[in-house]
């Protein structure tokens, strides 16, 4: 039986050392960054959490912080109507549905720098489609110098680029409602907004879930999109926590402080999720005791 | 609550591919269900009969023909403007909303004000004995508690012009499916809206409904009581498929007095002889000729007073034997009583008032000179 036991163990060690490797020692070297000072030579010494105290202090990180989550909450009030109406919108059955599939999938499959390249360009005001026809029509469009203008061109990329997760999400959902619940509905007379308040949004719950924490951890995550295409600017309009984070780590090479701040960062996006998570599924639960509390 | 008629309806689902001409699933028809009839769409899988009943309903715009409602025709009528109540295969609830507030939906769509909704769902409640659970999420019941709810949705209506249900016991257990026919039975008899039930269990059929409609192929082969259709079904179809076991059918000639079977002579009743005489059977050659007996009307007997067969198996149903056999080069079954002994050299005596002629599955009656060649 022992033999048995420790074959076990021996097989499950490929799996920690793959996990050790991808996550826990990177990790650990983080933690440990962030709890030492270093003036290099490769010499560190103890500061406890001096770095996270000043992090936490300090104006830099309070305002990436709100600038990304501005941006994630404009994301996600965005995304997701316009995903679920597209989602209700596409075609049930016949050969649009592939069409409409694959033109969903498009954007997805393109990479995130190309991603941010194709609107860097796109909206440059001296070669750019839409700067170039955005000036000629008068008005006075430019990302690299207007804050106002660089925060709506990296919305309108992120919509473009990510959308069609939501949407294909829905679909998904959708389709797989059976026929029968519309009948039912058409013979109880539901409205349209009441097939969809009844029937459709309750049976997209889970996936529509699925698709408010992969939009909100990715869009809080963002970097390579508004780096290609504003650099964090105009000044630091569009300076995301990630685009701050590697100009400390990177930049200034400032690797305790950069460490406490990933930590942050990650408790931050972890903590965020959590309460998603909770406030979706409880949602659920109250509606249904308080049905019974009646 | 109103009689329905439906006016040279027929339906074709488009076809899959060009190439192929659609088929029909329902060949064009004349059917008129009467007002508070209870009425069961008894068929095979596949026969055509969810295709009608959701004509019937509006879900479906039928290919050709009209349907009336008292008179009106309804056909270019939406399914919520018909004003029909329907109960499907698998019990539809609203998850998210309470059993009280599942059947207080059609009402509100309807625009009703919230004291006659109350009180319309109180009493739906009351009669589906659902009130402890009123408050309780739909989506926590039982299968057969959410088909009463979908059944409520319609109950709960005053405006109902008649109540659909496509085989509304399909996921029900089996001990309760016996409760559910009776209670629905019942409402029936309180409330006398028109019901048309559709169903391939002919117990289901048989129990629930006044008259019973046969289909096959989507064809209405035969409507009527569920006497009529055991003593005297119209088409073979009909014989083997109503009864446990169906009726016995055997290919045979006509000599202008006797059914002749493997060389076998069986009376026929004075009615059925005119009938076939007047189709002149006896020279036709074209024509199919088969005979049906009931298992049930089959007597055995010693010796070589009747047609003899041979056994070839006995299977013990409980209450009674069935008696599997064959006559030449056909078999057919024999209800046995039990305890009752089997002879040795078996002979059967036939009935010549349960011995049906059928030309071409159909029944060979007066007044029926008419070829059905075509179907």
């Amino acid at each position: 039986m022992k033999m048995q036991h420790n074959k076990a163990w021996f097989m499950v060690l490929p799996m920690l050392l793959v996990v050790a490797v991808s996550a826990i020692i990177p990790l650990m070297t983080v933690v440990n960054y962030s709890v030492q000072d270093s003036f290099g030579n490769n010499e560190f010494f103890w500061v406890g959490t001096e770095w996270f105290q000043e992090i936490l202090a300090s104006e830099r990180f309070h305002n990436a912080l709100q600038r990304t989550l501005l941006f994630s909450g404009l994301i996600l009030v965005i995304e997701i109507p316009l995903g679920i109406s597209i989602a209700l919108a596409m075609p049930r059955r016949g050969i649009a549905v592939s069409f409409c599939l694959v033109l969903m999938a498009l954007p997805l499959l393109i990479p995130w720098n190309v991603v941010g390249t194709i609107w860097q360009v796109f909206g440059r005001v001296d070669i750019g489609l839409l700067g170039r026809g955005l000036s000629s029509l008068g008005i006075d469009y430019n990302y690299t110098q207007d804050v106002f203008d660089a925060w709506v061109t990296l919305i309108v990329m992120d919509v473009w680029h990510w959308t069609s997760l939501v949407v294909l999400l829905c679909y998904s959902g959708l389709v797989s409602i059976p026929e029968v619940y519309y009948q039912a509905a058409r013979i109880d007379g539901a409205s349209r907004w009441s097939v969809f308040r009844f029937i459709q949004l309750p049976k997209i719950k889970r996936v529509l879930l699925i698709a408010v924490l992969l939009r909100f951890m990715d869009s809080f995550m963002i970097y390579t999109e508004p780096f290609v295409v504003t650099g964090g600017g105009p000044g630091n309009a569009t300076t995301f926590l990630s685009i701050d984070l590697v100009q400390m780590a990177v930049g200034q090479f400032d690797l305790g402080p950069a460490a406490a701040m990933s930590l942050i960062y990650f408790l931050v996006i972890l903590l965020l999720s959590w309460v998603f998570y909770t406030v979706m599924t409880s949602l659920d639960n109250d509606s249904n005791s308080a049905g019974r509390g009646r | 609550m109103a009689g329905i008629h439906l006016r040279g309806l027929a339906h074709r689902y488009p076809a899959s591919d060009s190439a192929t001409e659609a088929i029909y699933a329902l060949n064009p028809l004349d059917q008129h269900w009467e007002d508070g009839g209870a009425y069961a769409l008894l068929g095979p899988s596949g026969c055509g009969k969810t295709t009608l009943l959701n004509i019937i309903s509006g879900l479906l715009h039928p290919s050709e023909g009209r349907v009336f409602f008292d008179g009106e025709d309804v056909t270019e009528l939406s399914t919520e403007r018909r004003n029909i109540a329907q109960v499907f295969q698998f019990p539809v609830v609203y998850d998210t909303l309470s059993v009280a507030e599942n059947l207080a939906f059609p009402l509100r769509n309807r625009g009703l004000d919230a004291t006659t909704i109350q009180s319309r769902v109180l009493d739906t409640l009351k009669m589906l004995g659902l009130e402890s659970r009123a408050a309780e999420r739909a989506r926590s019941l039982s299968a057969d508690d959410k088909q009463k709810i979908s059944l409520g949705r319609g109950l709960v209506r005053t405006d109902v012009r008649a109540i659909l249900f496509d085989e509304p016991l399909t996921v029900i257990d089996p001990h309760l499916k016996w409760q559910l026919r009776t209670e629905l039975k019942k409402i029936h008899e309180q409330f006398a809206h028109t019901m048309i039930y559709v169903t391939h269990d002919q117990t289901e059929a048989l129990t629930f409904a006044d008259k019973v409609v046969v289909m096959n192929e989507g064809s209405i082969l035969q409507v009527g009581t569920p006497k009529e259709l055991f003593d005297r079904p119209l088409h073979t179809f009909v014989g083997t498929f109503i009864g446990s076991p169906g009726m016995n059918v055997l290919r045979c000639a006509f000599d202008g007095e006797c059914a002749v079977v493997e060389g076998n002579r069986l009376m026929l009743n004075a009615e059925m002889l005119a009938a076939a005489g007047a189709r002149n059977l006896a020279s036709d050659k074209d024509v199919l000729l088969e005979v049906g007996v009931r298992p049930e009307s089959l007597t055995v007997c010693a010796g070589s007073a009747g047609v003899a067969v041979e056994l070839l198996r006995v299977e013990d149903l409980g209450r009674h034997l069935l008696l599997h056999l064959k006559l030449g080069e056909q078999t057919l079954r024999v209800i046995h009583p039990e305890g009752a002994t089997i002879p040795e050299q078996i002979a059967l005596e036939f009935n010549p008032d349960s011995t049906l002629l059928y030309a071409d599955s159909r029944l060979v009656q007066a007044g029926n000179t008419h070829c059905h060649g075509g179907d």
